[in-house]
């Protein structure tokens, strides 16, 4: 990670600068913290009345219908409630249940696996270096921005009904193009490869989404840094990797959870081309199978759900401390 | 001519910028094409697709599929439905987050911080997560009949406009409060001295200064809640009630499904989100961004 002597001076100082120039901050909160406190004194009782309704009431409706849920999942995987009966206590056997006699569960697991390492290793890099190129003010780059955005504000089902005129066994355009009407590829049905192109049409939809988050990022980077490094000799590779590339870290740690949030969320474009079954389970579509259907196995479809939540969590987390680090400080 | 060729010399065609030139028309084209695949099929019968595939030259072009979609599969009740959740969910859900987020990063109330982290980590969760719980919830609260067919939250548009609020509160509460912080601490403090309460601060002195990013927010959650499909599909099991986005698999046959019915249904469905998007473009990348990137 230590470069050559390219980098030192020049970009360091602005670097410098920058951190500098928050740095007077927290020297100068301590009378605005005073300050407030004399305001804290000032609030009227219908002052407190307004905050406490209005707060109290986004407070309720997160807590009631986000948080309290969250919680009622973890506790509804210990029983084996069907939705109707009493609640019963089942203790870890749907755990079980889900790691031994549900094959489902595996191959939904090893999807979302997939899918994760699909938009993580391919989409979101194809994602960055589009942005890269859109950022060297080249002319009809409104065009091609466009273009690459289009999908993103498309629902994920509408990407799901397109991707089945796309990928039709039949009449599809894909078995049209590549010419193997004779012989066609099922490309949907075959539950070999079908979440392989179910993949690349949500990618379609994420990659425009990277895209600007980068390109938001890129815009914000000082010129002089790029300046400085190419003054000092740096290609553009270089300039980009070791230079722009560490100062998107923000940008980074966004891009890496979105990924990881729609990677476990994914379920729209699945459950539009067939529900999630034959070769396309997820985790997200075998908790709305065992809700939604006759079975109605609650306990066991919210077995799923902690499951989907613990490894959500840990993402999440990350993220918060990355974004409040700053107001920590 | 002679500006050309001035404008040439001062800044050569240099080969690679070419070489980008056509490598990003080709990807661009390549990414519209399963757009422009879909309105094609529209526009075309279905024995005729039927017979020579998808990417074949017409024969009949024709806009019966939208009739089909717009007449038989009622799609105008649908996008009524759309719009009663959306319209009342994008106001409360502004309103509420701005609040909160005044309340957050103006006022800091005591727990502003555990206040923000709740709403923050709330959003990021996977929907799949609190869908069961939420299902028997809804079937649990009770409403009074004339609010509601089933007299519980459930299969209402009340239940899923809550949801949208509830979920989305969250992500406009971390835009708007990082927003606001940015906002310079005078002018609430030359309100406070005209003897301001919190109320006229947030509404008359606050919230017109967020106007960028409330537009922003507004067109953002706009499309994410016209797109969102699992919330309806759970906690609504009328039909006739469901939002658009929900309702095209309706289109879908029993038994045989006529994909260029679909492919018009979708153009249809789709069309909305895309001309807000090219309306307000600036806004909605502002709303995505705003997000990213602190203040």
């Amino acid at each position: 990670m230590t470069l050559p002597a390219v980098n030192r001076d020049p970009h360091g100082d602005p670097d410098r600068r920058r951190e500098g120039s928050t740095q007077p901050a927290p020297t100068a909160r301590p009378p605005v913290a005073r300050r407030r406190g004399r305001r804290m004194r000032r609030f009227t009782r219908r002052d407190v009345g307004v905050l406490g309704v209005v707060v109290g009431a986004a407070l309720l409706l997160d807590i009631g219908l986000i948080w309290g849920p969250t919680v009622a999942s973890l506790g509804l995987s210990f029983t084996d409630w069907n939705g109707i009966g009493d609640l019963r206590w089942h203790g870890t056997e749907n755990y079980h249940d889900l790691a031994n006699e549900y094959p489902p569960f595996w191959r939904a697991a090893r999807n979302n696996v997939l899918w994760l390492a699909f938009l993580g290793l391919i989409a979101t890099p194809l994602g960055l270096f589009f942005a890269v190129l859109l950022d060297k003010q080249i002319r009809f780059s409104r065009f091609y921005q466009s273009a690459f955005y289009f999908p993103v504000v498309l629902s994920l089902a509408v990407v799901g009904f397109i991707a089945q005129l796309v990928y039709s066994r039949d009449y599809g355009a894909l078995n049209a193009i590549i010419g193997r009407t004779d012989s066609p590829t099922d490309w949907l049905g075959n539950p070999d490869i079908n979440i392989w192109v179910v993949m690349v049409a949500a990618a379609w939809r994420h990659v425009g989404y990277v895209m600007i988050l980068y390109l938001a990022g890129l815009k914000a980077v000082d010129p002089a840094l790029k300046e400085a490094a190419v003054i000092d000799g740096a290609n553009e590779a270089q300039t980009f990797f070791q230079v722009v590339f560490p100062t998107l870290r923000p940008v980074n740690i966004i891009v890496l959870v979105i990924t990881v949030i729609e990677a476990l969320r994914a379920f729209d474009i699945v459950y539009a081309i067939n529900k999630g079954r034959n070769g396309l389970e997820l985790l997200s579509t075998l908790i709305t199978e065992n809700i939604v259907g006759e079975a109605s196995r609650i306990g066991f479809g919210s077995a799923i759900a902690v499951i989907l939540l613990a490894i959500s969590v840990g993402f999440i987390a990350v993220y918060l401390s990355q974004v409040f680090r700053e107001d920590g400080r | 001519m002679t500006a050309a060729v001035e404008s040439r010399r001062r800044r050569p065609v240099r080969p690679l910028r070419l070489l980008l030139h056509g490598f990003l028309i080709l990807v661009s084209l390549g990414w519209l094409a399963p757009l422009l695949l879909s309105v094609y099929a529209s526009l075309r019968p279905y024995s005729e697709t039927a017979a020579k595939g998808y990417f074949s030259l017409p024969d009949r072009i024709t806009l019966q599929y939208y009739v089909d979609a717009w007449q038989q599969a009622e799609l105008p009740k649908y996008y009524l439905n759309t719009l009663l959740i959306t319209v009342p969910a994008i106001v409360l859900t502004l309103f509420l987050a701005s609040f909160v987020a005044f309340a957050i990063s103006r006022v800091r109330v005591p727990g502003s911080m555990a206040l923000l982290i709740l709403f923050t980590a709330g959003n990021l969760l996977p929907q799949q997560v609190l869908i069961t719980p939420l299902y028997a919830l809804y079937n649990l609260i009770p409403l009074p009949w004339w609010a509601s067919d089933s007299l519980t939250l459930y299969d209402t548009y009340l239940g899923v406009m809550l949801i949208h609020v509830a979920f989305q509160t969250g992500f406009c509460v971390f835009v708007l409060a990082n927003y606001m912080r940015a906002l310079p601490e005078e002018i609430s403090e030359a309100a406070i001295m005209d003897g301001a309460g919190v109320w006229r601060q947030y509404w008359q002195v606050t919230l017109p200064l967020c106007k960028p990013a409330l537009a922003a927010l507004a067109t953002l959650q706009f499309a994410w809640m016209y797109n969102d499909f699992l919330w309806a599909l759970v906690l609504m099991s009328s039909g006739d009630k469901l939002p658009i986005t929900s309702a095209l698999n309706n289109l879908r046959g029993q038994f045989f499904t006529d994909y260029n019915l679909l492919a018009a249904g979708a153009v249809l469905v789709a069309l909305p989100t895309v001309i807000v998007f090219n309306l307000l473009q600036k806004q909605f990348i502002a709303g995505l961004t705003l997000g990213s990137t602190k203040g």
